[in-house]
């Protein structure tokens, strides 16, 4: 096999190996950790770099594993793999920074961590680059079993209480996904992802088991994407460690789900099909419920990481609402948000971090005049919230925009109204934030200003909001410049639509 | 004999069998040698049922008849693909058990009488496996269920004699029954062989009274539901290698009887309706025994429950093999559920009995925060765990996927539900020993250390049980030859 | 009715009788001698079996059959005791019932 054929197996093993080798390592080996860990993280960035370059230039990266006689494991790089991916790849190197400063101050089993957080991003790089819905299924089962020990983290009742929770959701999901995609292998013999989907020469054979397979994995897929009432797991989760819940939210889990649902529509089913089965339609209505939803309870949470948990549930289903509309500019606001969802709600839970780890700050109640004390972060979280509130020229305004167009052209206001309702809400509940984080008079002692000389806190506790709150405000400057995101998904866009 | 005729791999069947037995003999008359003899033979056995599974795949099925004494008066053993694949497993989780009973058994009086009888037990397994005649198999079963009676008795406490002579009563109930079911056999047919295929025009109903007979006398001894009693007693108050041995290797060999006998002899006498009985009864054990392991209250009870359940994914070959459209699939996957569940459920068991040699208990309820001490054999825990609920990227997924997609097809989707309902139910009781492990508890009471051997053979077993997940082109490779759908 | 079918039909009426002692007593001693007239009642059969045969001699395979079952219904007998021994001393009192809670 040449070259090509392992790239996509070689992406993976640079978090898998890593991650075995740190289980194995003595706790006071901090050097080595580290050392492995971003190692790891760069070289994945490198050999992404690669393969991204390799695909705009149409070449095939595809790994072919058997695994039985009618079933391969396929990873295979395409356009909406690169995007992933790439997404996944840079991700993961900042909360690799941010977790390793996070964590060597407090606490204990920061082998056992790092070695599940590996896998945990070999398991996302796993469901980016999956080549068909078997592959798909075992790599989002793993994130599932790798997820679980680093939201137990702390032992601590709440966090087992959490994790119980999470376990019982996510393997529920699991078997509605795996029933699903055992039915359509039985019914169809293939499960590959195909550019445009698959499905449509089945449409006379079997359309009601077609449409109870999708709702099998939607109900699947919807319970990681956190669709309500399948989100129940997300709030509790926020016991874990910030870097987790920045994985989780911005990164792997929460993504895997999305991703999965786009996936569906896309390349299993295909768009055009999907519409004519009847599909979309409620897959929209749970959608814009979800966003509404997700919005209004994070109007009522004062702890500062439910509140962004809420915000998640809601802002992780505008991905499912431009797969839910016809039209390739719905298409393309979706699938542009997995990237600008990801950069912006990490800032915001890195900055949550923060704000606990450096302060002992939870709750937006306490956050009188703490941008004196800590002007960085709170500009990166300004930055964030901004995002999501979909000020112009953010990462957000450029979904948003899309999503709205795309619904204006597919005959669908009311999808507008939702969009317009869903920002006043994410104003309504960001904005008091940033107002008593900068203009209000510090009610705790010790806000008044930085330390003199020093930075406000960790550089690896800053330097990563400040990042990525940068790359938001790039991804929505340079929506139009070759490679950002907005033109990735124009690119993936224009492979989905049958001409 | 000429070293030629010594070395010849048609004699392997014979060595396979009479080196556990030699090593026995040893264990028995010098009994300071007893370790070593299990290791010696661990090893040995390992090398030579690899090369009787590269003869198999190479020139097909083995067969050699002992002594030159031609049947029916003499022996015949044979070997096919599903004989190497069983023996294959049999002398990986005996070498490991072996390795974990060297830690176990380190100075302790017990280790006298382990020895001898774990070599027995192990003798008897890799005859039962080669064996060619239905009354050969009467004989292996028998010895079989002797070495496991008295190897449970081995604790020493009122509770494992009591659990030991239940044991012995219903397997000597269910041996005598399978053996008045060969004496019709013998009386119908004239002949004992195994590989015979009995013309259908003969007497197709005077088959059905040895089939049940056999078959009854089979299932008690599997423990398929509601014969299922005797075990959770007597797996759960075994030294934990014992139980490791009785769960994944012990019960299957009755059921590796029942297979050939329905796939084989009887094949063309079955009714449909019998395989979907056995598939409720099967159903009946996945819900029961997950039920009761959700409900046990000592860690190895826990898992003696899990063997229940998991009995009825074996015993659903049968439903789901009744049916030709689909291909062979539920064959595999049930042989795959063989295979994967050997390794998940003695990594557990091994894995338990490390914690309870730490901890001096096995409740359940007071076992938080063992992650701590025993971070390797939670992790084995974990591992296996992830097979016996059948997620990927184990061997119990493979299985498991193997069996919906028969399912599926077959139009007997019921099944499939079933198994997912036992899914999730083996996840809710895989956490609840797991997630008790993560607490956080301020004081770490002292315990016991654990030898580190009894930690990491755990840990291995454990990985071959994920690793045959990833292998599955290889393993059904083997076990297509001899396929009795071909 | 010949012979064999005699034999074949007490021998099958034994094999029942044993196995519906072997349920109903709980005493492990009464227990263990159910098992045997059972096996005996199987090696009458198997006896009657190898008498069928056309000729004088009888067949013998069935007689092999029943020499092995002997030595193994002695050797599990022995066991069944000893265990039936110990348990008496360990708890005092020989009785075992079906489902014991655990």
């Amino acid at each position: 096999m040449k070259f090509d054929d392992w790239l996509p197996l070689l992406i993976l093993f640079t978090s898998l190996l890593p991650g075995i080798v740190i289980f194995l390592l003595p706790e006071e080996r901090t050097r080595w950790r580290t050392a492995l860990n971003l190692g790891g993280a760069g070289l994945k960035l490198v050999l992404t770099g690669i393969m991204i370059w390799g695909v705009r230039h149409a070449h095939v990266y595809e790994t072919r594993l058997p695994m039985l006689p009618e079933i391969e494991l396929v990873l295979n790089a395409d356009a909406m793999s690169m995007m992933m991916t790439a997404l996944s790849g840079v991700l993961w190197f900042v909360t690799t920074l941010y977790a390793i400063a996070y964590l060597e101050t407090s606490s204990q089993s920061r082998s056992r961590f790092f070695g599940f957080f590996s896998l945990c991003v070999s398991s996302t790089i796993g469901i980016a680059l999956a080549g068909n819905l078997i592959t798909f299924l075992m790599f989002y089962e793993m994130l599932t079993l790798t997820t679980y020990p680093l939201v137990v983290h702390r032992g601590t009742p709440e966090s087992l209480h959490a994790g119980r929770t999470y376990i019982a959701y996510t393997i529920a999901g699991g078997a509605a996904f795996l029933i699903g995609v055992a039915w359509l292998k039985a019914l169809v013999g293939s499960v590959a992802f195909t550019e445009g989907g698959m499905l449509a020469p089945y449409v006379d054979l079997f359309p009601s088991q077609l449409r109870l397979i999708f709702l099998l994995m939607i109900c699947g897929l919807g319970v990681k994407a956190a669709l309500v009432p399948l989100h129940g797991w997300l709030p509790q989760a926020m016991v874990a460690p910030a870097p987790v819940s920045a994985l989780l939210h911005a990164v792997a889990v929460v993504k895997a789900g999305a991703f999965g649902i786009v996936r569906v529509v896309y390349d299993v089913y295909g768009i055009e099909f999907s519409a004519e089965l009847g599909l979309l339609q409620p897959l929209a209505a749970a959608a814009a419920f979800t966003i509404v939803y997700g919005s209004v309870r994070a109007l009522f949470q004062d702890e500062l990481k439910k509140r962004l948990a809420f915000s998640t549930v809601s802002q992780v289903s505008y991905i499912a609402l431009g797969a839910a509309i016809l039209g390739p500019i719905a298409t393309i606001g979706g699938i542009v948000h997995l990237v600008h969802q990801g950069l912006m709600k990490i800032t915001l839970f890195f900055c949550a971090g923060n704000f606990a780890e450096t302060l002992g700050v939870h709750h937006v109640s306490r956050m009188h005049g703490i941008g004196r004390r800590m002007p960085w972060t709170m500009a990166a979280f300004t930055v964030g919230a901004l995002g999501m509130i979909g000020v112009p020229p953010l990462a957000g305004f450029v979904s948003k925009w899309y999503l709205g167009a795309g619904a204006m052209a597919a005959g669908k206001p009311w999808v507008i109204a939702v969009l317009i309702a869903s920002s006043l809400l994410n104003a309504a509940y960001f904005l008091p934030i940033l107002y008593r984080g900068w203009f209000q008079e510090p009610a705790e002692p010790g806000f008044g200003q930085p330390p003199a000389g020093k930075l406000e806190t960790h550089w690896m506790l800053l330097g990563p909001p400040l990042l990525t709150a940068l790359l938001a405000l790039l991804a929505g400057l340079l929506a139009n410049a070759p490679f950002s995101p907005l033109e990735w998904a124009r690119l993936i866009t224009a492979r989905e639509y049958h001409p | 004999m000429s070293l030629n005729e010594i070395l010849n791999p048609v004699t392997l069947p014979a060595w396979i069998v009479s080196v556990p037995l030699a090593a026995a003999v040893l264990a028995v008359v010098l009994p300071k040698t007893g370790g070593w003899a299990g290791i010696f033979t661990a090893i040995l056995t390992a090398a030579m049922v690899a090369a009787l599974g590269h003869e198999i795949l190479v020139h097909g099925p083995v067969q050699m008849v002992i002594g030159g004494w031609l049947p029916p008066l003499g022996i015949a053993l044979y070997a096919d693909g599903l004989s190497a694949a069983m023996l294959g497993i049999t002398a990986l989780v005996s070498g490991c058990i072996t390795l974990y009973a060297r830690g176990y058994f380190s100075g302790s009086a017990a280790s006298r009488r382990f020895w001898p009888l774990w070599m027995f037990l192990w003798a008897a397994l890799n005859a039962l496996f080669l064996s060619a005649d239905i009354f050969n198999l009467y004989v292996t079963l028998e010895l079989l269920g002797l070495s496991a009676v008295a190897l449970v008795a081995l604790s020493g406490t009122a509770d494992a004699f009591r659990a030991a002579v239940r044991y012995l009563l219903v397997g000597l109930t269910g041996s005598l029954i399978y053996l008045t079911g060969v004496a019709f056999f013998y009386a119908v047919t004239g002949t004992l062989g195994l590989n015979i295929k009995v013309a259908v025009g003969s007497a197709p109903a005077s088959m059905t009274v040895p089939f049940a007979l056999m078959a009854a006398g089979l299932i008690l001894k599997s423990a398929l539901f509601p014969m299922h009693f005797w075990l959770p007693p007597a797996h759960a108050n075994a030294p934990a290698p014992v139980s490791a041995a009785l769960s994944a290797l012990v019960v299957k060999g009755s059921f590796y009887i029942l297979l050939r006998l329905w796939f084989t002899v009887f094949m063309p006498f079955i009714n449909p309706f019998s395989a979907q009985l056995v598939g409720m009864l099967a159903a009946a054990a996945i819900i029961w025994g997950s039920l009761q392991a959700l409900l046990a209250e000592r860690l190895k009870l826990l898992v003696a429950y899990s063997t229940v359940a998991q009995i009825g994914y074996l015993f659903l070959i049968f439903p789901l093999s009744s049916i030709a459209q689909g291909g062979p699939n539920a064959w595999f996957g049930g042989l795959y559920f063989v295979l994967s569940h050997a390794c998940a459920k003695a990594a557990v068991f091994l894995s338990a009995g490390a914690v309870m040699h730490c901890c001096g208990h096995d409740r359940i309820r007071d076992l938080h925060g063992i992650v701590a001490r025993l971070p390797v054999s939670v992790f084995a825990f974990a591992l296996a765990g992830v097979s016996l609920i059948g997620l990927p990227p184990s061997g119990g997924f493979i299985a498991k996927w193997l069996y919906l997609n028969k399912a599926l097809v077959a139009g007997q989707w019921w099944w499939g539900v079933v198994m997912i309902i036992g899914g999730l139910l083996a996840t809710a009781y895989i956490f609840r020993f797991f997630a008790r492990a993560f607490i956080n508890t301020p004081e770490v009471a002292a315990g016991r250390p654990v030898p580190w051997i009894m930690e990491w053979t755990a840990l291995g077993l454990a990985f071959c049980a994920i690793i045959l997940g990833l292998a599955a082109p290889a393993v059904t490779r083997l076990l297509d030859v001899g396929n009795p759908f071909q | 009715m010949t012979i064999s079918t005699i034999y074949s039909l007490v021998g099958v009426a034994l094999l029942g009788m044993g196995l519906h002692a072997l349920i109903i007593h709980s005493h492990l001693v009464r227990k263990i001698l159910a098992l045997n007239i059972a096996g005996a009642g199987v090696f009458l059969f198997l006896v009657a079996v190898a008498g069928r045969t056309p000729g004088p001699l009888p067949d013998p395979v069935p007689h092999t059959m029943v020499l092995t079952g002997i030595v193994v219904a002695v050797s599990a007998t022995a066991l069944a005791l000893a265990l039936a021994c110990r348990i008496h001393q360990e708890t005092g009192s020989a009785h075992i019932t079906e489902n014991e809670p655990e």
